[in-house]
């Protein structure tokens, strides 16, 4: 399997305040996430909200540059090149975004919509464009008579399968899809997630799929990771995640996780107070306020990622927790 | 499912005045395209038996000029039909310039932002802080009276609308996914501009627009009727006004048919800009 997208300790540090009075500070939205995401595989990233999920999908996507680290696509790296090589390797990154309302133009028709991205980039005649607009709307289950209409007649899932089919128009190799179901009902959600996963049988694409919901995520993704504050606390193939979750706050997090089934009903480990400002984040772990396992060695350390059980935890205590 | 227009159209038509105002707009821009053919006599032909002759119906009045003439003898009718078409030509000129310049200034300072964004706002603001007459005054004064430089000052005065809306709309639309989404895909900032941005901000434009569209009459009117727009022998409403000021115990008709023409034309665009201004804004909708 072809690696197509590898970040290596990504950072992405906001300068804030300085104003005349507010105080200067930093927030790190994205504080040291490594990842390799290769051809045909999905890698979930989950977490509460605040916690560097979206911003994360902005850097794959190199709308946003990161302060520190390098992320590679397809072997190149994107940081520190200029802006045109980024620019040329940006086109095989889309997106798709969460809120289906929000991200079709609408003043543009469906036909407009899914053309618009060839035309930017000057690809094919007038023809082969709208041909391969067409062909593209058969392909993410549209009629062709909605070809003319505006994104205000469709339902949220019509609109999140235009929103697909566009992201796809320019043949990317990897889509970044930022919570794509979270706004749709739990029945146009399954629609929506198969049709993602047979075009990414048919295309070959990875996937690096943002959500916060863990039923989702196990129904998609290859691996797993879990952010919290701007970092990753575990991450590893889904199984093993999902099987022997060795970080607390993943634990909690699956915990938390509504099932109609009551034998997979766990134990109510509820999280307890809110995340910790990212502008002021505490020395140590992150998770230590909120963590029933914390000792003073949390406070004073930041634990760094290392392998348990087959996947990356960023725990001191994750041998005792299990 | 019905047309956007078709949409828009009900809602539209749910307001009366908005109608009238439609109507009306319509009925001066006719006999403004028509002037030529409608007017009886020249707008600056004079006839010297037929000082201030009283209008038709008016003791002394006669059909030959049924709203009278005025001291030198002019045709009112005819100058007030030709006036009409000057007025909407200022109107419509006046508000395509500031529309475009504000537009232009308005995307710009939202897209740039930072230095430019901080320079283009603060010099808005410096023109807002002057009453809009006064400094259209104070243009005039500078450039020299005149139409054309009559014209040029109330572009300047009424601009720091158009700028701000741009500015506010495009800095809300510039925050959506679609923006976002046209940006991955490598467009270029002219494109998302204009192309992107700017037809979703159009709807406060086209309204601020129409309604801006009297302003401009009304201070055009001002500047003539204080002798610093359109010079006489024109037909400038404004101008009239002002011409024909030391007639009003004498013959009202000299004034009170310009007045009223104004009225009218401001009347109109307003009642049209406000039922727009409804139609056009979601939050209003039922």
């Amino acid at each position: 399997m072809t690696v197509l997208m590898q970040a290596h300790d990504v950072r992405l540090h906001y300068n804030v305040g300085g104003g005349l009075f507010a105080q200067k500070g930093v927030v790190k939205a994205v504080d040291g996430v490594s990842f390799s995401l290769s051809a045909g595989q999905t890698l979930a990233v989950v977490g509460e909200s605040g916690c560097g999920k979206s911003t994360l999908a902005r850097v794959a996507t190199l709308l946003e540059t990161p302060t520190s680290g390098e992320l590679a696509i397809d072997g190149k790296p994107t940081v520190s090149v200029d802006a045109a090589a980024r620019k040329a390797l940006r086109l095989s990154v889309q997106m798709v975004f969460q809120n289906p309302y929000g991200s079709l133009n609408p003043r543009k028709t469906v036909g407009d919509i899914l053309q618009e991205p060839l035309v930017i980039n000057a690809q094919g005649n007038a023809a082969a464009r709208q041909a391969a607009a067409r062909a593209m709307m058969a392909q993410v289950g549209l009629r062709d008579d909605q070809w003319a209409r505006y994104p205000h007649m469709f339902s949220g899932g019509q609109r999140q399968r235009i929103a697909i089919a566009r992201a796809l128009m320019l043949n990317p190799r990897i889509l970044v899809a930022d919570e794509p179901v979270s706004a749709l009902d739990i029945s146009i959600q399954a629609q929506v997630l198969n049709l993602l996963m047979d075009l990414q049988a048919q295309y070959g694409l990875a996937y690096l799929f943002i959500s916060h919901d863990l039923g989702v995520v196990r129904h998609i993704a290859d691996d797993v990771m879990v952010m919290y504050c701007g970092r990753p606390v575990e991450h590893g193939p889904k199984a093993s995640v999902f099987a022997t979750p060795r970080h607390p706050y993943t634990r909690m997090l699956l915990a938390a996780t509504p099932s109609v089934d009551p034998t997979h009903r766990k134990t109510h480990l509820t999280i307890k107070g809110e995340l910790p400002s990212p502008l002021n984040p505490p020395p140590g772990c992150a998770f230590a306020s909120r963590c029933p396992h914390a000792t003073s060695l949390c406070t004073e350390q930041r634990p760094e990622p290392r392998e348990l059980e087959g996947h990356l935890v960023a725990c001191h205590h994750a041998e005792a927790i299990g | 499912m019905p047309s956007q227009l078709a949409i828009f159209w009900r809602s539209f038509a749910e307001n009366r005045g908005a109608v009238f105002g439609l109507g009306l707009m319509l009925l001066l821009i006719l006999v403004a395209a028509l002037a030529d053919v409608m007017s009886l006599h020249g707008p600056i032909e004079q006839f010297r038996d037929n000082f201030l002759t009283p209008p038709v119906w008016e003791e002394g009045g006669t059909w030959r000029f049924p709203l009278g003439t005025d001291d030198v003898g002019r045709d009112m009718l005819s100058r007030l039909i030709h006036g009409a078409r000057l007025s909407l030509m200022i109107g419509f000129t006046l508000v395509a310039v500031a529309l475009t310049v504000g537009t232009s200034l308005g995307l710009t300072a939202a897209f740039v932002g930072g230095t430019v964004d901080v320079l283009i706002m603060r010099l808005i603001d410096v023109i807002l802080v002057f009453p809009s007459l006064l400094l259209a005054i104070v243009v005039v004064a500078i450039i020299g009276p005149g139409l054309f430089n009559a014209m040029i000052a109330v572009a300047v005065v009424t601009l720091p609308g158009y700028v701000r809306l741009a500015r506010a709309s495009a800095l809300v639309e510039l925050n959506r996914d679609y923006v976002t989404a046209t940006r991955a895909m490598g467009a270029s900032m002219r494109r998302l501009m204009f192309d992107t941005v700017l037809p979703n901000c159009m709807a406060p434009l086209i309204v601020h627009a129409t309604l801006g569209f009297s302003t401009a009459v009304l201070d055009a009117a001002a500047l003539g009727f204080l002798g610093l727009g359109a010079q006489p022998p024109t037909p400038e409403w404004g101008t009239m006004l002002s011409s024909s000021l030391q007639y009003y115990q004498r013959a009202w008709w000299v004034l009170a048919f310009p007045g009223f023409a104004i009225l009218v034309t401001v009347l109109a665009f307003n009642l049209f800009g406000d039922g727009l201004r409804d139609a056009l804004d979601p939050k209003l909708k039922r």
